[in-house]
């Protein structure tokens, strides 16, 4: 890896959010780890939004699922083991992801972005009305995984400080995995996609199971998220597969810049931010949510990553439009 | 099932799937001729509803909050084109995602702020209040049959307007070649602010006519607006016709699923969906 100034502001970030829990600020330890689980789930959803170009407003399914599934998989009064209940939870979620991709990679467009919605809702839906999922009451995590193994515990989810750690680490894992993913010659066909699917076709590229591994993939990292989010808070509702979470994780990676791992990153802390600030302020701060995204739809094409571009065409005396 | 209660389970089947014609033929023909995928146009189910209850508690009378509201919706709609959609036309998707989802949130804490979250009813007009006895103990109200006609109306109107006049012959070619109209000297613009009007009002219209029946609640546009998508997706993107027949089957496989398989009612819609686009993945009456 070479060593630049971006990789040194990635380490020095790091470092900040490594040195957190050390100021002892329970409330806020506990939001940024929120936040990170965020971070996780707006980088999955990156992979298929900003490096495919499929613009899926389902996301939130994988990670319901997943969140499902730990709730699920956890015996009622004892700690399941964190070797066995993570990957099931995240094979799951991929699962579900592998079968709605083989139905809504059929379409393109308008269609797909309609689609994918429409399996989310049915997904929520399925938690929603069966007894499967305890209704929308939703279910309750007793007891959180063990990691636990022959006999020898490495840490304990139970202690803030060491979901804190986790969490971080499973953000690192999920952002090199990434990563490497897409400099493989698979996330270069991905990357093909986005730009030319027509293209990548007549290079002989059958794209349609590119993408299905794509949503598959993303589905799954998403369920680290999903798997995550259960661990922390104990609890999962129907609400988890809402489209308004689908569309918060949209607006996180937009927010971020899409196509940008640490993009994807700061987006989803940029979120939290502006919903902390704006729910201080007045109970009905969705309003000044939403009256932001239109702003910023009407005024910055191109989102937030296309600001500095501008500003730099304005300064060396260009037009600042386009 | 008895002969009674399958009558009765058919015609609400009949009156939901038209109603969901409303909201669908709006969206679809935005789809099809603005090529714009608009995530609020179950807010304007919502606002109409709302504006029947407002109006209707302010005069007494829901003809007359239906007769006020649909000019207050056709300028409203007519407005957020101006206003907003018309710079979104050369836009991607995504960023029409962005910022209808934005003005979701906008008109959703808005109703919060003017009205409040509570649920609130809409009494059925006097003269409909009436029901139809079907047998000794099952009886049809004759306010859904009155629904079910008013669409039954409207849809032929509509089919009339876009078949046989001059406006329906330009969206019938805004929705083919937006360049081509132009160039022949065509006021799209104007084309594009009367559709978007019209589907506003439509759906606003929908969100009217359910009000006593479904009563009034937040976030009511919501399910309205995903169970439309459905639709359209079923239907094929700017067909009106497909939009009808679509909306039928989604009314009728929605009411006797829930008779029938109660335990995944939920779920029948999104599976019918799940099949059709397996068969055909642009919808069944994709145009051209």
């Amino acid at each position: 890896m070479k060593f630049d100034i971006s990789t040194a502001f990635k380490l020095l970030a790091l470092v900040a959010l490594a040195c957190v829990p050390l100021a002892g600020a329970d409330f806020y330890t506990e939001l940024i780890a929120k936040t990170l689980v965020m971070a996780i789930f707006a980088m999955s959803l990156d992979l298929l939004v900003g490096f495919t170009g499929l613009v899926s407003f389902g996301h939130a399914a994988y990670f319901g699922v997943a969140a499902y599934a730990v709730a699920l998989l956890s015996p009622k009064y004892e700690a399941a083991s964190l070797w066995y209940v993570l990957p099931a939870s995240v094979g799951l979620a991929a699962l579900a992801a592998l079968v709605v991709g083989v139905f809504v990679l059929r379409t393109k467009g308008i269609y797909f972005i309609m689609v994918t919605l429409a399996f989310a809702q049915m997904f929520f839906y399925v938690f929603h009305d069966t007894p499967l999922g305890g209704g929308s009451d939703g279910l309750y995590l007793n007891v959180k995984p063990t990691a636990e193994i022959a006999g020898f515990q490495p840490f304990d989810l139970d202690n803030p400080t060491h979901l804190y750690y986790f969490i971080l680490a499973m953000l690192v894992l999920v952002y090199l995995f990434l990563a490497r993913v897409l400099q493989s010659p698979f996330g270069r066909v991905l990357v093909g996609i986005k730009s030319n699917e027509h293209r990548m076709q007549s290079l002989g590229y059958v794209t349609f199971r590119y993408k299905l591994a794509a949503f598959a993939l993303a589905g799954g990292l998403g369920g680290v998220a999903g798997f995550l989010y259960s661990v922390v808070f104990g609890f999962v509702t129907p609400e988890l597969m809402s489209w308004h979470q689908s569309g918060n994780v949209l607006l996180m990676v937009i927010l971020g810049g899409m196509g940008n791992l640490v993009g994807a990153v700061a987006g989803a802390f940029a979120f939290v931010a502006m919903q902390e600030v704006f729910s201080m302020w007045t109970k009905h701060w969705q309003l000044a949510m939403g009256l932001m995204i239109v702003a910023a739809v009407l005024f910055m094409p191109g989102g937030l990553s296309a600001v500095p571009g501008r500003i730099k065409r304005a300064l060396q005396g260009g037009s600042a439009n386009d | 099932m008895d002969f009674a209660s399958f009558l009765i389970q058919t015609l609400n089947s009949l009156q939901y799937g038209l109603l969901l014609f409303l909201v669908a033929s709006g969206l679809t023909l935005v789809f099809g001729i603005m090529g714009i995928i608009n995530l609020a146009h179950g807010s304007f189910y919502m606002i109409g509803a709302y504006l029947a209850f407002v109006l209707a508690s302010l005069t007494g009378n829901l003809f007359a909050a239906i007769a006020l509201g649909i000019p207050l919706a056709l300028l409203f709609g007519a407005f957020l084109e101006w206003a907003l959609f018309s710079h979104l036309y050369k836009r991607d998707h995504l960023e029409q995602v962005l910022l209808t989802y934005g003005l979701i949130l906008i008109f959703e804490e808005v109703r919060s702020l003017l009205v409040g979250d509570e649920v609130h009813g809409v009494d059925i007009p006097a003269v409909f209040s009436a029901s139809i006895q079907l047998s000794d103990v099952l009886s049809y109200p004759v306010y859904r049959l009155v629904i079910s006609a008013v669409c039954i109306v409207l849809a032929v109107a509509l089919y009339f307007v876009i078949q046989r006049t001059r406006l329906g012959m330009m969206i019938r070619a805004g929705n083919h070649d937006r360049v081509m109209v132009e160039a022949l000297g065509i006021n799209i613009n104007m084309i594009y602010r009367v559709v978007f009007a019209l589907g506003v009002a439509l759906a606003a219209l929908a969100g009217m006519l359910a009000a006593p029946i479904s009563s009034v609640f937040p976030n009511m546009g919501s399910h309205v607006l995903i169970i439309s998508f459905v639709i359209v997706v079923i239907g094929g993107i700017g067909s009106v016709w497909g939009a009808l027949v679509a909306a039928l089957v989604i009314g009728f496989a929605d009411t006797f699923g829930k008779v029938l398989v109660p335990e995944l009612s939920g779920m029948v819609v999104y599976l019918v969906m799940a099949a059709v686009l397996l068969w055909r993945p642009e919808g069944i009456f994709k145009k051209g």
